[in-house]
């Protein structure tokens, strides 16, 4: 299963129209969250053998493999570094974020 | 008719096993106890095709009951005083996400002093949960109200957890011959449970005990609220269809005894109603206008019913088997609270008694009625009254 993609949230406008208890669809993002990262995983596929440690360890599964090569959702990744630290090939590089 | 000799605790048993829930998950303690051991020998001799799960704590009985209830499962959970306070964090997690979950609360003092006896400090403490509360007078009341509990709590205009109180020992322990209605009849009034919108299943994937900060959490409290307040309108009207369907019903959110000429009347919950009402009827008899208010609902608050019952009546006694230490009354400030809408509010007072299971006897109603009565005729009395206390107040 891939980590499912931003889906814009339509506010109720009235308080019955919220839904009944803590309680929503799953597969929904509503906004975008990855505001405090100071590094940026980025993968360098001349050595990416998409051995999928990455995905597996990424504490918020924002690895996507659905694609021929690994991809990193950048709107849900906090910067971490478990992916870089972890990758026997040393194919992620932390890259300081720039403003 | 299917007459049992039979007590409180096994009164909700019986009520139980009709009701058919899934899953039961509790923790003994007094005075809850034999209704889980009843329940505990009904799913191993097979009369009730349920889960017992026997947890650690109260604390996980309720969460138990909360996994139960949140993939759409019946989920049923008895518990009692120090217990009831140990689930409380578990409370509003399941009022909050709308579980309609059902609560036996058998009310017991809190310690300390340690004391296993009947009062009703512990579900006060819970009034802010989130939780319907229902307070009954007798064993009957309480089987009754299991059946209509997962009616009213499963109404897809409510779907709020039920917490269904009955006086320690004085009813739970107490034996009285109560009619135990047949499987046909409960399963022709309470359908199998069908969840709306807020459970888990695989075809549709729900995200469960969401986070709400401060941009949406006030949206959700709402709503709780409405839906709490407007549960009312169902609670009365599946009352009356429980009338119907088993020949007895309990007027809804309250009931009014001998108060329609009546100058004082005294406000109950509980087992001390069926007192209540013998001496209404000895003062009734030598000509004293007297009367009362079994009020059954303390959430949702019947404030209108309240306001309409008392609004000719010129003294109002409440009893109140708990005291919120630094000002009155549990039941007095709710009240209170909602008389101040009236253009003229009767003269108000607090009776406090039954503390730890000390008795209120016919004689200190009787007191009560007296004192209320002089209230009426313009003689003051105090605002606050200790009912049945050994020795002097000073």
């Amino acid at each position: 299963m891939n980590k499912p993609k931003l889906k814009k949230w339509k506010e109720p406008i009235n308080i019955s129209n919220y839904p009944l208890g803590a309680t929503c669809e799953s597969n929904h993002l509503v906004s975008i969250n990855a505001g405090w990262r100071t590094y940026r995983p980025v993968i360098n596929q001349d050595k990416c053998v998409k051995c999928l440690r990455c995905f597996l360890v990424c504490p918020d599964g924002v690895i996507d493999k659905s694609k021929e090569l690994l991809e990193i959702d950048y709107d849900y990744c906090k910067g971490c570094g478990v992916c870089a630290y972890e990758c026997k090939f040393d194919a992620i590089d932390m890259v300081k974020e720039e403003k | 008719m299917n007459n049992k000799f039979i007590n409180g605790d096994d009164a909700v048993a019986e009520g139980v096993r009709l009701a058919r829930p899934h899953v039961i998950s509790a923790y003994p303690i007094t005075p809850q106890t034999i209704t889980v051991e009843r329940l505990s020998e009904f799913v191993e001799d097979k009369s009730l095709d349920s889960i017992y799960m026997h947890v650690e704590s109260e604390h996980s009985a309720l969460a138990c009951a909360i996994g139960v209830s949140s993939v759409g499962a019946r989920a049923f959970t008895a518990t009692s005083s120090q217990g009831l306070l140990y689930m409380a964090e578990n409370l509003p997690y399941a009022s909050g996400a709308r579980l309609p979950i059902v609560m036996m609360n058998a009310n017991r003092a809190l310690a300390t002093p340690w004391n296993i006896y009947g009062d009703q400090m512990d579900s006060m403490f819970l009034l802010n949960s989130g939780w319907i509360q229902v307070y009954v007078e007798d064993a009957q009341e309480a089987l009754d109200m299991m059946i209509q509990a997962y009616r009213i709590a499963e109404d897809k205009n409510v779907m709020t957890p039920m917490m269904v109180n009955l006086d320690g020992f004085v009813l739970t322990h107490t034996y009285e011959l109560v009619d135990i209605p047949s499987q046909e009849l409960v399963d022709s009034f309470l359908p199998p449970i069908t969840m709306p919108n807020n459970s888990m299943s695989i075809e549709n994937p729900k995200s469960l005990c969401i986070s709400a900060g401060n941009d949406f959490n006030m949206e959700f409290k709402i709503k709780q609220e409405n839906d709490m307040k407007n549960s009312i309108s169902t609670i009365e009207q599946i009352d009356k269809e429980f009338e119907k369907v088993f020949g007895r019903g309990y007027n809804g959110m309250l009931e009014e005894y001998m108060t329609k000429d009546a100058d004082a009347i005294l406000i109950t919950t509980g087992s001390i109603t069926g007192t209540t009402r013998i001496v209404v009827d000895n003062m009734r008899k030598i000509g004293k206008k007297v009367g009362l208010i079994k009020l059954r609902y303390l959430r949702p608050f019947p404030d209108e019913y309240i306001r309409k019952a008392v609004e000719n009546i010129k003294s109002v006694g409440i009893i109140d088997k708990n005291i919120s230490f630094g000002y009155e009354g549990t039941i007095f400030t709710n009240v209170n609270s909602a008389l101040v809408h009236l253009e003229k509010t009767p003269n108000m007072h607090n009776f406090i008694g039954g503390l730890g299971g000390r008795d209120i006897t016919k004689q200190n109603l009787e007191d009560a009625f007296n004192s209320l009565l002089l209230s009426a005729n313009g003689e003051k009395q105090d605002r606050i009254m200790y009912m049945n206390v050994r020795c002097q107040n000073d």
